[in-house]
Order: C-alpha cells, then structure tokens, then sequence
C-alpha cells in the first residue's frame, strides 16, 4: 500500500462461549454429535417454547468486560434479530441491539514497529448461534442445528486498525484473552471463533471514511492478513482507477488468495430489531461484577511483563509464551522446577518442544513431555551430566517415549565425559594421529581446532564434554 | 389507499408469505385500512414517555449452566416433513461460504 | 341423581359427587363423551376428541380415589383450547399449518392441570393462531354460538366457551391476548378469567404475542373459576415472564363480599358505539352490587380510546415474529415440492396461514420495518405505557374498575368480516386490561334481544382474589349462570 492511502479496518469477531449447556436452554453444547441429538425443542425453535438466559454466559461476557475495561451495562436488552435462513429455527436470532451488556473497552497490541496501540472496543454481546448446513445430500441441503443456541459473544471493535498486519495482531490479542479467561477454547476449527472485517481506504490526511466492504467469516489469523491485504489493494486500484468502491459483502477464497462478493444471502435484509418480549432485560449489580472480577486471572499482557522482569526473558520471547496460556503455564511449571536458568527452558520449549508439537500435529496439553521431565533434562544439562548435542538426542528419544532423561542417559550410557585424565588420554591420541593438522595449527591455523574437537567426539561418539576438550586440546596443541 | 402494491409486495417479501394475484387487491385494501386505524396514535401526547417493553417490572432471572434436556431425535423428527440421516432437508441452498 | 343431570353440574358439584361416591370419573367421561357426539354438529367446538385416553385417564381417576388418595381435581373433565400443547396428541391451533402436528411435550399448565387428576375430553377448536374475535377464522370451519347457532360464539377461545355455555363440558381452559378469553364468555354467558399476566406460565401455550397473552379458562360458576386458578397458577421457571408471586387460596377469598367496594366506571365505556341494552343489563348488575354496599365511582382513563389502535400495533409486531417458526422445515405443514428454498417458505407461509394470520404478520411486519419503528412500534410502547398509568392511577382510588364486556351480544357469522377494524373493535372494552397487564373476569349479568351479556371487571395486578370475591358475590345473588341455551339442556 502506498502512502497516498490509509486503510480503516474494523474487526467483529464471534466468539462461542464455553458454557456447558446453551444459551437458552438445557440442551449440551458439546462439539461433534451426531446432528440434531443437540438440539432440544427450545433450540429447535418448536411451538410454545421460551427462552431463560444462562448464568454463566452473563459471567462470561462480564468478565470479558472488566479484562478490557470497559463499561458493564447495569441493565441490558436482549432483542430480536429478524431473518429467514434454514440453521435459523426460530426465523429470529436472540442478540442485544441498543444497551449491550459490555462496551467502551480497550486492547493494547503491538503495531507494525513494535509500539503500543490502543484498540477501541466499541462493543460485546450476547446472543445464539445458528445451526449447521451440510451439502451433499442429492438436491437438498441438510440442517444440523447441534449448535443452534450456543452462547456467542460478539466483540466489536472501532475502526482503529490501519493495516492487515495490525487486524491480525489485533485477532490474535482477543484469541489469547479469551483463552486466558477461560471464557471460550478459541477452536478456530471447529468453528469457536470467527471474524468478520469491515474495510475502507481513504486518502491519508482525510477524516471522512471512505465506502466499506465486510469480508466475512475469516478463520484464522494468516486468512485476516491476507484477505485484508487483498482487499485494501483492490480497493485502491479501484479509486485510483477513477471508480467507486461498492458497500458489498465479500467471502475470501483462500485458494486463489481474492475476495469476491457473496452470492445472493440477505437482499438488503431488514432485521426489524425489537427488545425480546419473552425475556425481561438484563440487570447486573455490583455484586454480581464483584464475584466474577475475583475471577480474573493475570492477564496476558501483565504475564508477558512478568516473564520479562521476574524471568528475565527477552521481551520477544516473553511475548510468544504468554501469548499461548497452556504454554506460559508450561514454561512456568519448568522454570519453577529445574536448576537451569528460565531463558534456557524459554529456549527449549520455543525451539525443540514445539517443533515436535509442531510436527505431531499436538497442542502443548497433549505434550509426550511433561513439565517435569522436560526440568529433569534440563537439569541433566546443566549439571554437565550431559553435552548440549546429546541433550537433544535425549529429548527426542522422551518424546518417542523410550523413557525419563534420567533412564534413558543411562541405558544408553551416555553421561558426558569430563574426567580430565580420560580426555586427556584421547586427545593425546587424535593429536598423535593427525601430526600434519597439529603442525598447521601451531602454526598459526587457529580454525582447525575445530577439527581436532571433532575428531574427540567422534572417539568419544559425542559425549566429550565440549569445553573439557577445547581446554585440554589447546593445552596438548600448544599455541594460542 | 395508504399502502402501495410496491409495499405490499416488499412486506410478503419480508414475511415470506406468497400471496396469490385474486388475494391481492383485497390484502392491500385491508392493510391500508389498519394502517390508517393505527395512525390514530400519531397523535398521542408521547414525549418524554418510556416505551414499556413488559406489563411488569421485574429483571430477567438467570438459570445454572447445567445440562437439564434429554434429547430423543428420533421422537422428535417422527413428525418433522423432510429427514435424512438425522438431518432436516430444505431444497439447497446456494453455498454462502 | 339420574345421569342426564350430569352435564348440567360444575365441576365442583362433580368433585362433590365423585367424593361422595355417587359417581365415577369413568361415568363422567362417558356421558360428556356422549355429549360431545351429540352436539359437535351443531357447534363444531372440538378439533380433536381423545376418548381414549379420556376413559383411561378416567379410570386411573377412580383406582386412585378407591385406593384413598386424592388430588384437587381427581376425575374431573377438561378441555384445552387447541393452543395448548399437549404431548401425543394433535396441536393445530386452528391452523392448517399445524393440521399434522403432534406435540412431543405438554404446556405447563396442561401438565399442571393433569397431574391435578384432571381428565381431558379434548382439544377446542379457536380463531387460527388466537388471531380473531368470532372462531371464524379457524381452518376448522367456525365455532357456533349454542344461544343462536347462526351468531359466533366470539373468539378467538370460542371452542371452550361454546363447549361450556352448550353443557357439553364443564370447564376449559383458553388464551386471552386481547379478550379471547372474557368477550366469548360474554357472548355464550360464562364466566371467562384472565389472569394477570405472569400468573400462568405460558411455556407450551404457543406464542401469539407475548407480552400479552395469558393462559386461564372458561367455566359456567366464579368457584369452578376459582378452583381452576389455584392449579393452573404460580412460577415456571421455564417461562422467563411467569411471576415468583405466592398463590393464595382463591376459594377461600369468595366469600368476602362487596361491602365498601370501591367500583370504578369509565366514563368513555358507555358511549353510543355500545349496544343500549347491553348497557342496560351492565348498569342494572352495578346497581345490584351498589346496593349490596359497593361504592360506584366515575373514573377516568384518558388514554383508553388509545387501546386498540395501540394493540393492533403491538400484537401484530409481536406475533409476525412469533410465527417466523412456521417455515415448513422441522415440522408442520410443508408445500409439496419446492423448486427453492423462497419457494419452500413462501408456499409453505401462503398455504398454511389463513387470511387474517397474513394480514397481521404483515402488518406486524410493517409497523417494526425500518423507517416505520419509531413512529409505529416505538410509538404504540409509549402509548401502552400511558394506558397503564391510567389504571396505575385509577387502582390508587377504586379496587375493581367495571363495564361491559363486549360492545354487543353475539354477532352474526360473517357479519363482521368483511371489515378488519369492525372486528377489532369487539375488542374494545378488554384490551385494556391485556395492554396493562391487569387481571380481568367476565360474568354473565342478563340478556339482550335473548342473547348473553357480559359483566366486565378488572382488578389490580395480582387481585384475583378481589375480583373472584366481587363476581362470586354477583353471582350468589343472580341465576343468569345457571340458563341453559335451548336445545342443549
């Protein structure tokens, strides 16, 4: 995007709430089942049914508010979203209108250079999921309605974002605080968190906001960037080609990397919004804030700096253990437990853990290595009990579950080897074995310590203690 | 009359009601004329007046999160019009996405 | 007594003979059974008849009572007005839309009713979806009036209310939104109640418009009314709108009396769109009640000519939303053959709804449509909020505001539906109290031109007791309850 132009970028995201039973009725919110054996007559939309809303999805979308700061409404409206759509029982979906029970929030996020930027959280309600259509069933479509009437809170943010890479950071910043709340799983799979953006470009310097399209239903953080990127492009291309942007609805193909406009859905639809006439509104009182903000845990943010200062991890490391609150608890439960420094246990669980996590397809809840043997390992290292080579090999053989660190040093007998006598001993022998090298390096060759280093692990199939053997040889080669 | 056909026919647009050509004119008719009873209350002393949403004062009470409902399908759908595979059949429907 | 007499008894002289042992559940059922088969010609007030599980019900009833023990209306037959859920059993709310539903759970209070011991006959037919104020608009052809059988019985419960002014039943329940229950009370010579809103749950009892309708019944006496009441009444917590409020003893409160009463009439009640000797027959009855030591005072409830304008925005709103279910894919009526899904809707909405269920899920649909809510729906709340004051108000002077009931005795079938608002108008004397969320009870108090005629009482929020007390006293005191329509004796 050149500098001639300013994207606005607004983000509403749905997020399922984790309540065990939904919304408005009984019926379990359990993902997979078999269809329609989740759906109770209420969700079902049957004749004569009426809603009473779930405790725990008021705590939810409360205590969403208070981690963002915003103001919880004393009392709010539940309402009536009018439409005709098949995963729609009831032809209306329960939502808030006018008074939500959150809004004026805040979320800082990193921006492109690192610095701070406060995002505007115009908005979060409550309201019902629909259901579930399937195709493929010969020349009809089928309706699954298991998730009709699972909690959703609907976050809506300001247009403060300015480029495709702030929306995607802005994204990721409501997925971990969602997570850390323990206020949704944020299974961007199976469909617990979904966005919507709202996107415009104007000339940089203008106030007035130019025409926005919605791209909708974009599921995962790299689908953000790269259909807003896409899109703001297109946009531009467009009015400097002298048109006008069209206000549409717009999918994103992921395949081809476009956006192109949904294919019929709601004709100019008319939601004839009225308050809910079988709910009463919603009133929340100091109380009730008071009981879910003891339930506020440390936030992400505050967690990140924790790890900074209490830590003394690098700030970009920080960042990503915190951004995961399995993963921060993991590095947490490592550092408590093993003599190594935490920036080593950052390291391993950054690099090697996940890259086996990444590689098996886990979470880290599902990690072959516990906390406490991954601190066993550790510890192994840092007593010199073992090189760091050989460490390596001993975690992927705990992953491959051959045993503990500790087991599984010593069936395969592979303590690090720093006895100075019995160094000593090979290094005379690869020095003597190789007395052109040696003459080299005496004179002046410096690199080929390397060499000689190798040749002692070899001889000692890796387990010379690496230090040990670049004292001893330097002393046996002489020189510098 | 206070309604035009245009209306008239957005309204069973949005209602979803198919209303047949000889059902028409005597629709139009009818709702001009509720339309016009009801205009009646643009008249009405209503500022400053709080719309009332309920005959009663109260707040809504919230219900435990607990899974109460036992969900027999197969009774339910005894009676549904279009089943397979436990799923509700409706013509298909263009892929929204 | 002989077994003709049978129908001829209220439900509390039944309970009192089924005590006595002088008469059987299974007796009972038999003979209203009969009853109904007799005169369902005539009236056309079922939809559904469940002998079967009548006379079943019926004889768990007398197992039960010569096993010693006994519940509050053990043996005793009801009908539901078909709005009602009721589980395995044919739901239609008169509407073709519902021909082929079987509901798969019961309405709170049918459930309430039955684990009372009460035995039910059958479902009574009503206007399509409680929309009407004649039983004409029912898919099952219109109910008859048993005092004239060419005249409607009033609607939109006028299956319950024909069904127990003809003897062929004793008590019913049905649904008052707008005055479905007290106008075709009025019209057949019943007793219909309302109660206040919150009082009966409505889960299971199928939406018309929420925030107005109630759940209550249609008896020949105030006790059976009374007797009803405590049964059907108290917290759901399945209805998010039903009120925590204890349930009193409403029999117990009968026989207060009317001694310093405080009756209000309103002044705009009796204007010239009200029939001279319906007027007469309702004055005639308050003077009755000022002599037995009521005071009568003229109030004022400046807002009132507001209230049916008022209810024809909010109802409709409120059901055009309501009935967005009905859609042809869960269950009920479904058009044959959709070539689309606009096509599955349209068809299925066109087909299975009647005529006056269209027109006001359209003009519901107006009156909430963008650019119309403020000035419509946004509007009609305020103005229902000014209505309620009114009676706010009047409540602070007086305990019990009276009047007719209906503006005239039964109408002929057809006479009223060629213009919607001449219809609607029948309203006008009850929606006030539907509007405000007041209890209201309809009592027989004479006849005009040989037709029944109304007596109309509303009380304040939760003063059943007050308005039981007060039409029970009327009623001690007249026999306008005890006629029978000729040839239904």
């Amino acid at each position: 995007m050149n500098g001639r132009w300013e994207a606005v970028i607004g983000l509403e995201i749905h997020t399922q709430l984790a309540t065990v039973s939904k919304i408005f009725s009984g019926a379990p919110t359990a993902y997979g089942a078999a269809p329609n054996t989740q759906a109770s007559l209420i969700d079902l939309g049957y004749p004569g049914v009426l809603p009473v809303l779930n405790a725990e999805a008021v705590r939810m979308a409360v205590k969403f508010g208070l981690a963002i700061g915003a103001t919880i409404a004393r009392r709010s409206i539940l309402a009536r979203k009018n439409y005709f759509y098949p995963d729609l029982p009831k032809g209306y979906q329960i939502s808030q209108y006018e008074l939500p029970v959150v809004a004026d929030g805040t979320l800082v996020i990193q921006d492109a250079e690192g610095q701070d930027k406060t995002v505007r959280i115009t908005r979060a309600h409550l309201e019902e999921d629909a259901g579930k259509s399937v195709h493929g069933l010969g020349p009809f479509t089928g309706i699954d309605l298991n998730r009709a009437g699972t909690p959703l809170l609907e976050i809506v943010s300001a247009p403060d974002l300015r480029s495709a890479a702030e929306a995607a950071a802005y994204m990721r910043s409501i997925h971990t605080l969602v997570r850390y709340l323990r206020i949704s799983d944020g299974n961007m799979q199976e469909g617990s968190f979904r966005c919507d953006a709202n996107v415009s470009v104007r000339p940089r310097g203008e106030s007035k906001l130019g025409t926005r399209t919605e791209i909708k239903n974009l599921n995962s953080f790299r689908f953000v960037e790269k259909a807003l990127e896409y899109e703001i492009e297109r946009q531009i291309d467009v009015l400097e080609g002298g048109g006008e942007v069209v206000q549409q609805t717009l999918l994103f193909d992921a395949d081809r990397g476009v956006t192109r406009p949904m294919r019929s859905k709601e004709e100019a639809n008319d939601y004839r919004y009225f308050p809910d006439p079988d709910l009463l509104p919603l009133e929340i009182d100091e109380a009730f804030i008071e009981a879910v903000r003891q339930t506020l845990p440390e936030l992400p943010d505050a967690r990140r700096r924790r790890f900074v200062e209490a830590y003394d991890l690098r700030a970009e490391d920080a960042a990503i253990l915190a951004q995961n609150p399995a993963v921060a608890d993991y590095f947490e439960a490592v550092a408590g437990a093993t003599k190594a420094a935490p920036r080593v246990a950052a390291n391993w669980i950054i690099g090697d853990l996940t890259a086996l996590l990444n590689r098996d397809g886990l979470e880290i809840e599902a990690s072959r290595i516990a906390p406490p043997a991954l601190a066993e390992l550790l510890d192994a290292l840092e007593s010199g009990t073992i090189s760091g080579k050989i460490a390596k090999d001993v975690f992927e053989a705990m992953w491959a579950g051959e045993g503990s660190a500790g087991e599984i040093i010593a069936a395969r007998g592979l303590r690090q080897i720093s006895d100075p006598e019995a160094l000593g001993a090979v290094v005379r022998d690869v020095v003597a074995a190789h007395p052109a090298q040696a003459a080299e390096y005496r004179a002046g060759k410096d690199k080929l310590l390397g060499f000689f280093v190798g040749q002692v692990m070899k001889a000692t199939r890796g387990q010379a203690n690496p230090q040990e053997v670049n004292r001893l040889l330097k002393e046996a080669l002489g020189g510098s | 009359m206070s309604l035009t056909r245009e209306q008239i026919q957005h309204l069973a647009m949005l209602a979803r009601l198919e209303l047949a050509e000889s059902e028409f004119d005597d629709v139009q008719a009818k709702l001009s004329s509720i339309v016009e009873f009801v205009d009646r209350l643009q008249a009405a002393p209503v500022d400053d007046v709080v719309p009332m949403a309920h005959p009663l004062s109260g707040a809504q009470r919230l219900r435990p999160d607990v899974v109460t409902e036992v969900i027999d399908r197969d009774a339910i759908q005894a009676n549904a019009p279009a089943v397979q595979d436990g799923f509700y059949l409706v013509p298909k429907v263009i892929e929204q996405g | 007594m002989d077994g003709e007499a049978l129908h001829g008894r209220t439900l509390t002289e039944l309970a009192q003979g089924l005590e006595s042992g002088e008469i059987t559940a299974v007796g009972i059922a038999e003979h209203l059974l009969e009853r109904i088969a007799q005169t369902e010609e005539r009236l056309n007030a079922f939809i559904t008849v469940t002998a079967d599980e009548a006379l079943a019900a019926a004889a768990a009833a007398d197992r039960e009572r010569a096993a010693g023990r006994t519940r509050p209306l053990l043996g005793l037959p009801i009908v539901h007005k078909d709005l009602f859920c009721t589980r395995g059993v044919l739901t239609t709310c008169g509407s073709r839309m519902l021909s082929n539903f079987v509901s798969p759970y019961d309405a709170t209070v049918v459930a309430r009713l039955r684990e009372a011991g009460a035995v039910m006959l059958g479902k009574t037919n009503m206007d399509e979806f409680a929309m009407g104020s004649s039983n004409e608009t029912s898919w099952y052809g219109p109910v008859r009036n048993p005092w004239d059988v060419t005249r409607s019985p009033g609607g939109s419960s006028g299956g319950t209310a024909a069904a127990v002014a003809a003897r062929v039943v004793p008590a019913g329940t049905g649904t008052d939104t707008g005055g479905s229950i007290r106008q075709p009370a009025a019209l057949t010579g019943t007793v219909g109640l309302k109660p206040t809103y919150g009082r009966v749950s409505r889960f299971g009892m199928v939406a018309f418009a929420s925030s107005l309708d109630q759940a209550g019944v249609i008896t020949r006496t105030v006790e059976d009314a009374a007797l009803l009441l405590g049964v059907m009444a108290g917290f759901d917590e399945k209805d998010s709108t039903s009120v925590d409020h204890p349930v009193p003893d409403y029999r117990a409160a009968l026989g207060r009396g009317v001694a310093g009463l405080k009756i209000g009439i309103v002044r705009q009640h009796f204007d010239e769109g009200l029939d001279a000797e319906c007027a007469e027959r309702v004055r005639a009855a308050l003077s009755l009640l000022e002599r037995e030591g009521a005071v009568l005072t003229e109030i004022d409830l400046p807002h009132i000519d507001l209230s049916v304008p008022t209810y024809y925005v909010v109802a409709p709103a409120e059901a055009s939303s309501n009935l967005s279910r009905f859609d042809g894919v869960r269950f009920g009526y479904r058009a044959e053959n959709p070539k689309d899904l606009l096509d599955l809707y349209c068809r299925t909405r066109g087909e299975g709804f009647g005529a006056e269920v269209k027109r006001r899920i359209m003009t519901g649909t107006y009156v909430l449509s963008a650019g119309y809510y403020d000035a419509y729906y946004l509007r009609a709340q305020k103005v229902r909020e000014l209505i309620s004051r009114d009676f706010r108000e009047a409540f602070a002077t007086v305990d019990v505001i009276a009047g007719p009931t209906a503006p005239t005795p039964a109408f002929a079938l057809g006479e009223k539906t060629a213009d919607p608002i001449t219809m609607y108008l029948n309203d006008i004397y009850t929606i006030g109290a539907n509007l405000a969320g007041l209890p209201g009870i309809s009592i027989p108090c004479g006849f005009a031109r040989g037709l029944p005629v109304g007596l109309h009482l509303v009380g304040a929020h939760f003063a059943e007791e007050t308005l039981l007390a007060a039409a029970h006293h009327y009623q001690a005191l007249t026999d306008w309850h005890r006629a029978c329509p000729e040839g239904f004796a």
